[in-house]
């Protein structure tokens, strides 16, 4: 599997650790309220989708960046890659 | 019809041409007391037990492809119960106990043979841990005997006892692990549960389910609607895909494992054996051909294929164990899907939704379960209740802080 590294172009996905579904980006308050339930969905449950899913690669044996590549889960075909700090700064902007 | 040596010279003398099939292929009915979904080895033993042992007769077992067309058919067919903790050591010992009574209970040759299993000690700090796993398993019965270097050497003498990096130091070893011939299982399983007049519908793919008030009525497929008194979900690998159906998110991946087998060749390996310095285990088929097997992939899917880093990764690991393993040529691969875990250990439980039962998260431990897991689901859905060896398998335990965590990994799927 090749990763397209929006800097370095296609990288071998060796060079990477998985960590998983990129909603861990999205981590709860955890002084709101109801926040044990929060953070049990958020550090516990996946959607674990069959087809698009968005997901969290670091560059571990490259640039040390954090990824967030839409892969597909039944063909393993990536439609597109974008450093997780550009994602979590638009998150951060449309709040 | 009983198989038997009997029935076997008669039908020789015959021109073997009154077996008959060993189930039915009946049209699904308009409703059952007990739907189970999913035809692998799971749910065709939850059905066995369900109508064998519990006495529930009116069952279906609705298989989206055939029957064992999954994981059953997919696994490297070994057996085993050395386990660590509290919550896992006593099921799969119950598991391992269904194994050895397997052929006389289905009147089916499962090939069951218990070969041994030996787990490799490489370093002090792993023979301090095998050596309390293995007191562990004899709290619970399971058996086990700790080998020093030289009695290793006695059993398997081609080991690469030497390496300068990971020499062997000994052993935990498990005499009554071993493999089973996998597909026979789905098939004897099937045979029995049909003889026990369960219907198993093939071709029939879930695509909803019916719920109202909280409550499952019935279950929505590709031939047509099926009413159901209770639904036991066993579809490990697309459990989240099954469940989603349902509304429900589960504390669960889905991951590809790769499996191998070499040509065949004559008897070298006498048992199972596990590599303790790297993920890599082999075993010998009765055909002859190595089959083995090493690290998941690490990254979700759900296509039955891996990616060749691990094939690498599994051939260094087998040269670094046996580097006679070098000689034999590769004849086949193949992937599976595993429903990966939050702790590493799976789920016996009832959900939310009255009615509706779950089954799944079995890592890629799942085919030495089978007896157990089917024995245990079957008593769920028949008396409400969890079965005695299966207590710890609750989908909420991980708001309750009641993981089983064998490796210590946290929740982090593909690193169990």
């Amino acid at each position: 599997m090749l990763i397209p590294h929006p800097l370095l172009g296609l990288r071998d996905a060796q060079e990477f650790t998985y960590l998983g579904d990129a909603s861990l980006l999205n981590r709860p308050d955890g002084m709101a309220e109801g926040a044990a339930e929060a953070l049990h969905d958020y550090l516990y449950l996946r959607d674990n989708p069959a087809g698009e899913h968005r997901e969290l690669w670091f560059h571990e044996q490259g640039d040390r960046s954090w990824l967030v590549v839409t892969r597909n889960t039944l063909t393993h075909e990536i439609t597109q890659v974008e450093f997780a700090a550009d994602v979590a700064r638009q998150k951060g902007a449309d709040q | 019809m009983r198989y038997s040596a009997a029935r076997l010279l008669w039908e020789g003398l015959k021109g073997h041409k009154g077996w008959g099939r060993a189930w039915r292929d009946p049209e699904p009915k308009p409703s059952y007391d007990v739907v189970i979904i999913g035809g692998g080895g799971h749910g065709l033993a939850t059905a066995h037990y369900l109508s064998k042992v519990y006495g529930v007769r009116d069952v279906a077992v609705l298989e989206k492809g055939w029957i064992g067309g999954g994981n059953v058919g997919r696994n490297t067919t070994i057996i085993r119960s050395n386990y660590l903790l509290d919550g896992n050591e006593p099921f799969y010992e119950f598991s391992m106990k269904l194994w050895e009574n397997l052929e006389q209970d289905l009147n089916y040759n499962a090939m069951v043979s218990q070969r041994g299993i030996m787990n490799l000690i490489h370093t002090d700090a792993q023979r301090d841990a095998f050596r309390r796993r293995g007191n562990a398993m004899r709290l619970y019965g399971a058996g086990s005997e700790l080998l020093d270097a030289d009695q290793v050497r006695k059993e398997v003498p081609f080991l690469n006892f030497d390496n300068a990096r990971f020499p062997i130091k000994g052993a935990l070893v498990q005499r009554r692990g071993g493999t089973v011939r996998h597909d026979a299982v789905a098939w004897g399983y099937a045979r029995s549960a049909d003889q026990h007049g369960v219907d198993i519908i093939q071709n029939c793919e879930v695509t909803g389910f019916r719920i109202e008030n909280g409550k499952v009525l019935g279950i929505e497929t590709t031939r047509g609607y099926i009413g159901a008194g209770k639904v036991g979900v066993a579809v490990a690998g697309n459990s989240s895909r099954v469940m989603a159906k349902a509304g429900m998110r589960l504390p669960i991946e889905s991951h590809v494992l790769q499996a191998f087998v070499s040509e065949g060749l004559k008897p070298v390996i006498p048992g199972v054996i596990t590599f303790g310095a790297g993920h890599f285990y082999v075993s010998q088929s009765d055909k002859g051909g190595l089959v083995f097997g090493g690290d998941i992939d690490g990254y979700n899917t759900y296509a039955q294929r891996g990616n060749m880093p691990v094939v690498e990764d599994v051939a260094e690991g087998g040269v670094a164990l046996m580097p006679i393993i070098g000689r034999a040529r590769l004849l086949r691969m193949w992937g599976g899907i595993m429903d990966m875990s939050m702790d590493g250990s799976p789920f016996i439980d009832k959900t939310h939704i009255d009615g509706l039962y779950f089954n799944g998260g079995w890592c890629y431990g799942g085919f030495k379960a089978t007896p157990a897991s089917g024995y245990a689901f079957a008593h769920l859905l028949a008396t409400d209740t969890p079965h005695d060896t299966a207590t710890a398998y609750r989908l909420d335990r991980f708001r309750s802080g009641a993981m089983i965590d064998e490796k210590g990994m946290g929740a982090q799927p593909n690193l169990h």
